[in-house]
């Protein structure tokens, strides 16, 4: 049997988590199917486990300069019913578990339990999220695509919590989320897509695509999106073919129980070359 | 062990226990509340649904310990009141329960919906109750006693 704890300020927690080494447990819809043990019986957690979700310090979203931030403990229904934040990543958590699990699940375990097939995780990519982490020393703030470093694994310290889910402002003109499951409700992602672009003037002044479930982390490439941006529609429509099987170099997933490799791969590329062709090249002006 | 004070349908504990055991063995092994059901055991089905502080929640994935200070509302206590008597004579004209395993799921499910939203339409009664499975029914005939429960209930919520 293992200890747990329930601290009642961020700095109590922060300071247990260097202590102790407890796990933080927010809603624990990952943790109590990965620990679950007999019917009846408490889940075989292998540390202590601290819970996070009364920490009122991690339970706001708040504008900040030039984004939103929101903290680790808020809900993922929480994010859902807020106002500022941005459709895409609403259109995601629409489609993860169902009501009842989103009404304790967060996205900071979301992002934590770093899964390819996150859904709230390729959303983020495609916002070009951060991570803030907090430790008894200090605190610093990390791209989401560097933080996850592979599948379930992630670049935490044995002292810090994620604190905060750090969203730029998103100034995209259009944008496409898409999941394949088997189910709406209740079903793990074969693959997905989020992609966000900002037209003006018949030019691509920013654009993202982000794949999940097809690599062993989220698939995003600074390089492609580098080579688009500041282009007119024209331009990039030339080098279309070229960009798409740039793409598809990148996009090398796996058979599993969920589905496999081929068809992920071709609905996938479906999917990107939708968004690039049949969506961004078509806005006014091409 | 800790002492977690919390209540129960209107009821107020104070149970001495480790806080990481699930609220759905507190309900139903210590309170004998056996309206919450344990189908699945990892969230899939809905069959444990509760409300906590009003708020729709799976009980098997709930550690006692989160419930400090909550208020639990568990098919037991939604049977007593005036919207959980709605809801039931609502499921029973529509032919909503068969074996009956998932009805105190869907029940709380749709109390929870009937809360927020006193006038669902199908695709949103469709969505609240999305976290909760029936292997009899095969859906339709619940979705109707939601609807029921809303049209003849109107003004409960
Ligand atoms: C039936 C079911 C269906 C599901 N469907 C989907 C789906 O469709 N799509 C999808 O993406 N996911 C799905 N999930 C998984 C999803 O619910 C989880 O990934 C959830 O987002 C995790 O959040 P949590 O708050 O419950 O995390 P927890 O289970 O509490 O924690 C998850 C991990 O994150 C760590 N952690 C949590 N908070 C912090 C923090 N602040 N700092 C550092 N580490 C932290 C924990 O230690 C743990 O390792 C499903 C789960 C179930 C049970
Ligand atoms: S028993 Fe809790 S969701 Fe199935
Ligand atoms: S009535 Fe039997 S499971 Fe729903």
């Amino acid at each position: 049997m293992v200890d747990s704890y329930r601290p009642l300020s961020l700095k109590e927690a922060l300071d247990l988590r260097a202590d102790t080494g407890a796990m933080p447990f927010a809603g624990g819809t990952d943790l109590m199917v990965r620990y679950r043990y007999e019917s009846g019986a408490i889940p075989d957690y292998p540390r202590p486990v601290m819970f996070v979700n009364q920490l009122d310090d991690l339970r706001k979203i708040r504008r900040i300069d030039h984004g939103l931030s929101i903290g680790a403990a808020v809900t993922m229904t929480e994010v859902l019913d807020h106002d500022d934040v941005p459709e895409i990543l609403k259109e995601a958590l629409l489609t993860i578990a169902a009501p009842g699990l989103r009404n304790t699940a967060t996205i900071a375990g979301n992002i934590c339990n770093a899964s390819p097939a996150g859904d709230s995780i390729c959303a983020l990519y495609a916002l070009d999220a951060g991570v803030k982490l907090q430790s008894p020393g200090g605190e610093r703030i990390e791209p989401i695509y560097q933080f996850i470093t592979g599948p379930g694994k992630i670049d935490l310290h044995a002292d810090e919590i994620l604190t905060e889910i750090i969203i730029p402002e998103d100034h995209s003109t259009i944008h496409l989320f898409k999941k394949v499951g088997t189910r709406r409700a209740n079903a793990l992602s074969k693959l997905t897509l989020s992609a966000v672009a900002r037209i003006s003037d018949s030019r691509i002044d920013e654009i993202r695509i982000a794949i999940g479930a097809v690599a062993p982390t989220v698939v995003r490439s600074l390089e492609l999106e580098k080579r688009m941006e500041g282009r007119s529609l024209k331009e990039v429509a030339l080098e279309a073919e070229d960009i798409l099987r740039d793409y598809d170099a990148l996009v090398q997933p796996i058979d599993d129980q969920r589905s496999t490799a081929v068809y992920r791969k071709r609905v996938a590329m479906n999917l990107v070359r939708h968004f690039l062709l049949g969506v961004v090249l078509q806005q006014k002006g091409a | 062990m800790a002492t977690i004070n919390f209540s129960v349908n209107g009821t107020s504990h104070a149970i001495d226990t480790d806080p990481l055991r699930r609220l759905l063995d507190i309900l139903r092994e210590d309170l004998k509340l056996t309206g919450v059901k344990e189908g699945c055991g990892e969230g899939e089905c809905g069959a444990c649904s509760v409300l906590k502080n009003g708020i729709l929640v799976n009980s098997c994935m709930i550690p006692i310990g989160t419930c400090e200070g909550t208020e639990i509302i568990t098919p037991e206590g939604l049977r007593e009141t005036v919207q959980g008597k709605a809801i039931i004579d609502a499921y029973g004209e529509s032919g909503a329960v068969q074996c009956g395993f998932c009805t105190p799921g869907m029940m709380m499910a749709t109390e929870a919906l009937l809360r927020k939203n006193p006038s669902p339409s199908e695709g949103e009664a469709r969505e609240a109750l999305s976290g909760n499975l029936c292997r009899c029914t095969g859906y339709d005939m619940i979705i109707d006693g939601v609807l029921k429960a809303a049209e003849r209930g109107k003004g409960l919520w």
